[in-house]
């Protein structure tokens, strides 16, 4: 039995409860008005109130069970007489379970493990029990909760107030989501972390200069010397925030000026969604445009102006790019903060006699700072986050050096070098990640942080 | 209905001959034409959307900065068309300033927002000159005392009327010769009010200044010369004792004694 059942159940009950307390509704509105009184709200909110409630009891039941049932299927079919022929720990075990449950849904599954034939009758049975047990609670729970909320109605009751208050319930609920996914993320990072640091001290993990981890070696015989992350460091912040704003901060801040300033408001309205366009495409694009054309063109004119270490990966190439990859964000915030300088102030200074250059020099671009700040810090935390152009033009060696025309790299990549490579997953060099995630993702924040600190301040100073 | 050259035996200031101007299609100001005295201080009045403020940001080419704003008409400063081609508007509006309905203080310090225009016009050659243009404006402007121990603070952080000072002291630091003041008060409260049209009246005679205001007890105090605008045109214009004591209009009369507007 699919497990979209119960839910398409629920939601006709919802429906039923919501036509069958809306016509009441009605009808006790006719009541009453016939008396000269008035409903306290209006039909539709005892509708969606009677809805609700026979709704969401029974999805959330439904929820929890859908995650619960495999469990009590799998003690079920252990407990089968079929099931005591079973290996006693292992792969194997689980192979033949994983076989007889696929079989026992309808899957594609061959009947390749022997004695997964045997348990595929118990796991039927179990499935469709369980199935069948959850079906019923969920209709009992959609028809108490419809029937408990229809029997409320009255004409004085406050269904608007109450619709109201679920409505922001399911807002808020929606809102932690997202905030308890980084409070996740979080603590996954933070577990990791602590077991590479219970191998590698954080003192050689964060002020050693040699990055070379092996992921072949004993893990035993790991010692902190081969897991300097300083090289990371250095490339991310050269490329990420040093080439790659060098690009993005005059380009987005001058096209960010024009278009607010100077151009008319028909060049503006197709030029700004087109420079928009830039922050929509695939990192991965960006990444073989700076691999394929920019990299190559890096390389000649660094032989040319006579840099023998020139090589086909470079610092410059992905930086160049990158940079290019974040002008909008620049540029967007640079041009909300700019139009957002009250006009009273251009006014005041073309009034003295200044040219609009002088206006936006002295005036506009001192008034905008704040805004023009916080964009290049979420522009920066975006730079050194980002992987894909560095994996394909960046280059995989860690080296400590100002010289942008070699090969760099940075630790987004080295992230996917170790979560990829060949080491076992507990293996010191596999955990780096984690640490190195952790890294990024403190700066990231604390970048993130700062820049809407500045904003808000920004928003203070000109209310 | 010009009268003006019998009014003032001075030459004027600025003369305005059939001046009309459009946003778009609409028309705001409609074939309007009077004189400002270079001694005397001018109020326009009427009821909003006259078309008063207009008018007055045609006297410093402001109105450029609105798309789709346009002048017909001739408006001369000194006998000379502002309007004509190859007009530098940065030297008009260095010669016509303007202060604006709301304090409009740059978030700098009380110094740089009084240093910004002589700094712009080149107008000192050195730091104490500087110093002395920006303590000469702040004196004029009746501010000086307020704020001379904190001149390195914020101008947003005075107060309304004081920020409405530290504007005409900005105005008055290019060294203008005429000041136009948009409702200068009609943010602030009655005590910075009068405290500003006290100054309107000590720069009298200095300037040329006009002053757009919705207020009539206003312009009966602080004016000497006052123009009625309704509908986008100039209904009658004349010294102020005449006109609020003696209008020869119908429709000024109406106004001045509050039958609309």
């Amino acid at each position: 039995m699919s497990p979209a059942i119960p839910i398409l159940l629920a939601l006709a009950l919802g429906l039923i409860g919501w036509l069958a307390a809306r016509s009441r509704a009605w009808a006790m509105r006719k009541a009453v008005r016939a008396e000269g009184g008035e409903l306290h709200s209006l039909p539709n909110y005892h509708g969606w109130y009677v809805g609700l409630w026979a709704v969401v009891p029974a999805l959330a039941f439904a929820a929890v069970w859908s995650s619960l049932s495999p469990n009590l299927v799998l003690q079920q079919v252990l407990s089968d007489p079929a099931a005591q022929g079973l290996p006693a720990f292992g792969i194997q075990r689980d192979a033949i379970l994983a076989e007889a449950q696929a079989l026992a849904g309808g899957g594609g599954a061959t009947g390749f493990q022997k004695g997964s034939a045997a348990l595929v009758e118990p796991f039927r049975a179990a499935m469709h029990t369980y199935a069948v047990i959850g079906l019923i609670v969920t209709l009992v729970l959609g028809f108490a909760g419809g029937a408990f909320a229809y029997l409320r109605l009255r004409p004085h009751f406050t269904a608007r107030t109450r619709v109201e208050r679920a409505v922001m319930v399911g807002l808020l609920a929606a809102s932690l989501v997202a905030i308890l996914t980084t409070f996740g993320i979080l603590a996954s990072l933070l577990f990791e972390t602590a077991r590479f640091f219970s191998v590698v001290s954080p003192v050689d993990f964060l002020f050693g200069t040699h990055w070379g981890p092996d992921p072949m070696s004993e893990p035993s015989s790991v010692s902190g010397d081969r897991y300097g992350a300083v090289p990371l460091f250095w490339g991310t912040i050269f490329i990420g925030a040093i080439i790659a704003m060098a690009v993005a901060i005059p380009l987005g801040l001058m096209s960010a000026i024009f278009l607010t300033q100077y151009a008319t408001p028909l060049l503006r309205k197709w030029m700004k969604p087109l420079l928009e366009i830039l922050a929509g495409v695939p990192t991965v694009v960006y990444g073989y445009f700076a691999a394929l054309t920019v990299a190559p063109l890096v390389r000649d004119f660094g032989h040319m102006i006579g840099v023998a270490s020139a090589s086909s990966e470079s610092a410059l190439a992905a930086g160049l790019v990158m940079g290019i990859m974040i002008i909008p964000f620049v540029s967007s915030m640079a041009d909300d903060s700019i139009a957002a300088v009250p006009q009273a102030m251009r006014d005041g200074s073309l009034a003295m006699g200044a040219t609009k250059s002088e206006t936006i020099k002295k005036v506009l671009i001192p008034a905008a700072l704040p805004g023009i700040v916080a964009g290049v810090m979420l522009a920066v935390s975006r730079a050194i986050g980002e992987t894909m152009i560095v994996v394909m033009a960046a280059g995989a060696t860690a080296r400590l050096t100002a010289n942008p025309f070699e090969s760099m790299t940075t630790v987004t990549f080295q992230i996917v070098a170790m979560l990829t490579g060949e080491g076992s997953f507990d293996h010191p060099a596999t955990l780096s990640a984690f640490a190195l995630g952790m890294v990024l993702f403190l700066v990231t924040l604390a970048l993130n942080f700062i820049a809407l600190r500045v904003v808000k301040h920004f928003r203070e100073a000109y209310e | 209905m010009n009268t003006l050259h019998t009014l003032d035996s001075i030459d004027p200031k600025i003369t305005a001959r059939n001046v009309s101007v459009y946003y778009g299609e609409k028309r705001a100001i409609d074939d309007v034409s009077i004189d400002i005295s270079p001694k005397y201080v001018t109020a326009f009045i009427g009821p909003s959307g006259c078309g008063k403020s207009t008018f007055l940001r045609t006297l410093n080419r402001m109105n450029d900065t609105i798309a789709g704003a346009r002048v017909e008409g001739d408006i001369a400063l000194d006998g000379v068309d502002i309007y004509k081609s190859g007009m530098d508007v940065v030297q008009l509006r260095a010669r016509v300033g303007m202060v604006f309905q709301k304090p409009n203080p740059f978030p700098k310090s009380i110094f740089e927002n009084i240093a910004y225009g002589p700094r712009i016009h080149g107008l000192a050659a050195s730091k104490t000159e500087l110093e002395e243009i920006v303590e000469r404006s702040l004196k004029r402007a009746g501010l000086w005392d307020e704020v001379k121990d904190r001149l390195t603070d914020s101008g947003t952080a005075l107060s309304g009327g004081q920020q409405q000072r530290l504007c005409i002291a900005r105005a008055i630091a290019v060294e203008p010769e005429v000041i136009l003041m948009d409702e200068p008060c009609s943010a602030l409260d009655p005590i910075a009010t009068a405290r500003i049209e006290e100054l309107i009246d000590e720069l009298r005679g200095n300037y040329a200044i006009v002053i757009v205001t919705h207020s009539m007890q206003q312009a009966a105090r602080v004016s000497q010369r006052t123009a009625f605008f309704h509908l986008g045109k100039m209904v009658e214009y004349g010294k102020t004792s005449d006109i609020f004591t003696n209008p020869r209009e119908e429709r000024t009369k109406d106004y001045i004694t509050g039958r609309y507007g």
